[in-house]
């Protein structure tokens, strides 16, 4: 516990001096969640810091989506609370934008591009009132970060899965959030979209967002984040990719799992010089 | 006037109904959710038995005040088994339908056995009697199916949400549940609306047709909603029209015969989504790759005999892909008719134009087979197979594109020449 606030110290200043540009974006104690009786996280502790690219990494029913929907309040916890920038969630809804699984909706759906993007603004349109012509042409200028404008009036279904990846990002874009909360944003894709990903990402941080993300490939967390957690039912470890990131942790993330996940953090550490570590 | 009188009525509430159960019907139809409409209209009969023992009238506000009631009652219920017990929705969905009916079923042959109680005419509800419609009942349905479209108006934006991506709606801070809750009221309004012109017994038909028949013509929900509204009023009106002026044709069956012809009239012509439109790409698609093939066949005769101005008589194509000497002459006469190649009796040539176009096919095919070869290092005996497929596939910008990335070669793996980009 110390070591992971020691870690934080190193990499995004102080407790103290994060308490003085304001409270954190996710702090969360004593999280334990379950489906029914089976249990999918356990008594997890993190806080995660302002204006960083962090990825959630572990195996599979390691609880990484639930971790996500736990902040956002769609699971309710048996235990433990979660606080987003030191309010509750419910107060704090406009400063998060929260994007599912791809997979979690029907892209059969009757609706086109621009229409899912408009969604992102419908919190800020608010209860019985329609969007306004402005709602979408901010959408589609959310459209145009993410290069598709020209798929706006498109039918979903006719859509490739990196343009639906796309259009969901730039629906949390639409939010104009302080902290993203992804799940899986590179899932599936191609390059191109992968390519598009990775940019927006960066240019969130450049602009001092947070975004949160849950991330399947160990090949590409150092590339692209810059913090991780790892978790398994447990919280294995959080920090700064360069010191938390280690073939130990993911070891102790993925080991005993015979999945092809843990093979590919097998493959990960072989790579690494003996002795492991930095 | 007495007839014409009571067939304004009828028709007006059939068509209410009609429209009413096809704007509630897409959201149903969108959340995977009708069965529960289906069980809602059934968990309706009990509260028509119900309130007509209870107030001893059979007025219709009372009893459709009752179906309101046991309706309600049926969602609750579904909503506590799933809850509560390892049921699954779809399994408590049945339980439900098939209790609340039995139970319905058993209280109306009470019902009927009591002094005056084959009077009492409750036995309409189960098929409809829109016959039997009267003022009142027309006012109390048109308030009740005003207040739906009214409803739906309201939180047509919540409803998409709910339908589309519920958790992210949740995160927005809209109540889910609070929605699908207001949905379900919504249905079993429906349900009452139209208790008295398809009865509980098909009314999940008029929910589900006209909203399946839209979804084929639209991919907007807003149209698919007005459309599905249109589809279920025109076949009430149509169904009750029909009822009427043939005779014993029962107005709350034929209704649900028209939608359902609707329907699958929409499955089979709508345009994209429908049957024959997919067939007729299918078939497009056989036919350019048999026509590609011929081409390309006739090139490489042409290739080996180094000479492309000479004709080659059919049975010699026949041998080549074991085509029967009818499917050649098809695509031999889409060739012709295209200027693409010309015939000396049952012999084939390709023109100019059929020269370039055959070239760009089988630079299609042997720059695939170079790409496989090299980049994926497959052998190259087992390439031209995949080519095959992709040479109908690939688009001309592509092709281009892999031919860059290999370097602008000059041959297939084969050693065959590879034909130059299409001169603009």
């Amino acid at each position: 516990m110390t070591s992971r606030l020691e870690e934080m110290a190193a990499a995004g200043g102080s407790p103290a001096g994060a308490a003085a540009i304001g409270p954190l974006p996710v702090e969360v104690h004593d999280l334990t969640v379950a489906y029914g009786t089976q249990p999918v996280l356990w008594d997890v502790d993190l806080t995660l810091p302002e204006g960083h690219l962090i990825a959630v990494v572990g195996p599979n029913g390691a609880g990484k989506s639930t971790l996500l929907k736990a902040i956002v309040g769609l699971v309710r916890p048996i235990t433990g609370w979660v606080k987003v920038y030191g309010e509750p969630y419910e107060r704090r809804r406009s400063w998060v934008g929260y994007t599912p699984q791809r997979e979690s909706v029907d892209w059969d759906f009757p609706t086109s591009a621009l229409d899912v993007v408009t969604m992102g603004l419908y919190g800020r349109v608010g209860w019985f009132r329609r969007p306004s012509r402005r709602h979408r042409e901010m959408a589609l200028a959310c459209l145009e970060k993410l290069g598709i404008r020209d798929l706006a009036g498109r039918q979903i279904s006719q859509l490739s899965g990196g343009q639906q990846q796309r259009v969901f990002l730039a629906r949390a874009l639409a939010q104009e959030a302080r902290l993203y909360l992804m799940d899986e944003p590179f899932a599936g894709v191609d390059a191109t979209t992968e390519k598009a990903v990775l940019s927006l990402l960066q240019d969130l941080r450049r602009e001092g967002k947070t975004v949160v993300a849950v991330h399947h490939d160990l090949q590409t967390v150092a590339e692209y984040f810059d913090h991780v957690v790892l978790l398994n039912l447990r919280l294995v470890a959080a920090g700064p990719v360069a010191t938390t990131f280690t073939p130990e942790n993911i070891h102790r993330a993925y080991g005993g799992r015979p999945t092809g996940l843990s093979q590919a953090a097998e493959a990960l550490l072989s790579r690494r010089p003996p002795g492991g570590g930095p | 006037m007495g007839i014409s009188y009571t067939l304004e009525n009828v028709l007006l509430g059939s068509s209410l109904l009609g429209v009413v159960a096809g704007v509630v019907g897409c959201f149903a139809l969108l959340r995977r959710q009708s069965l529960l409409g289906d069980a809602l209209a059934h968990a309706a009969l009990p509260g028509v038995c119900l309130a007509f023992l209870l107030a001893g009238s059979k007025e219709s506000l009372y009893l459709l005040a009752g179906a309101m009631a046991t309706g309600i009652a049926g969602a609750l219920f579904v909503l506590l088994v799933v809850r509560w017990t390892r049921v699954k929705e779809d399994a408590a969905i049945g339980i439900v339908l098939s209790v609340f009916f039995a139970v319905g079923i058993v209280l109306l042959t009470r019902i009927q056995r009591l002094p005056g109680g084959n009077q009492s005419g409750l036995d309409r509800y189960l098929f409809g009697q829109a016959a039997t419609i009267v003022e009142e009942d027309l006012m109390v349905m048109a308030i009740l199916g005003g207040a739906v479209l009214l409803v739906v108006a309201l939180v047509y934006k919540e409803l998409k949400l709910l339908c589309f991506d519920r958790a992210f709606g949740a995160s927005l801070g809209f109540s889910m549940r609070g929605l699908e809750v207001l949905l379900t009221c919504l249905l079993v309004a429906v349900v009452v609306v139209g208790l008295q012109t398809v009865g509980v017994i098909l009314m999940v038909a008029a929910l589900i047709t006209p909203a399946a028949a839209a979804r084929q013509w639209t991919d907007r929900l807003g149209a698919m909603v007005l459309l599905a509204g249109v589809l279920g009023g025109a076949s009430g009106a149509i169904g009750t029209i029909l009822s009427a002026t043939a005779p014993k044709l029962p107005p709350g069956p034929t209704i649900v015969l028209v939608s359902s012809a609707v329907l699958v009239a929409s499955l089979l012509f709508a345009p994209r989504r429908g049957m024959l439109w997919a067939w007729l790409e299918e078939r497009a698609l056989r036919s350019r790759i048999r026509r590609e093939n011929l081409l390309k066949d006739l090139y490489r005769v042409g290739e080996r005999e180094r000479a492309w101005d000479r004709f080659v008589p059919r049975p010699a194509l026949m041998g080549l892909r074991g085509q029967g000497a009818l499917e050649i002459e098809r695509s031999a006469g889409h060739l012709v008719a295209a200027g693409l190649a010309e015939r000396s009796g049952d012999a084939l040539r390709l023109t100019a134009a059929g020269l370039a176009e055959a070239a760009q096919v089988v630079r299609k095919h042997r720059l695939w087979e170079l790409y496989l070869a090299r980049r994926l290092e497959l052998p190259t005996d087992h390439v031209h197979r995949d080519a095959e497929a992709m040479e109908h596939a690939l688009s001309e910008e592509a092709v281009d594109g892999i031919e860059e990335l290999l370097g602008f070669p000059k041959e297939d793996p084969h050693g065959r020449l590879i034909p130059a980009r299409r001169r603009p």
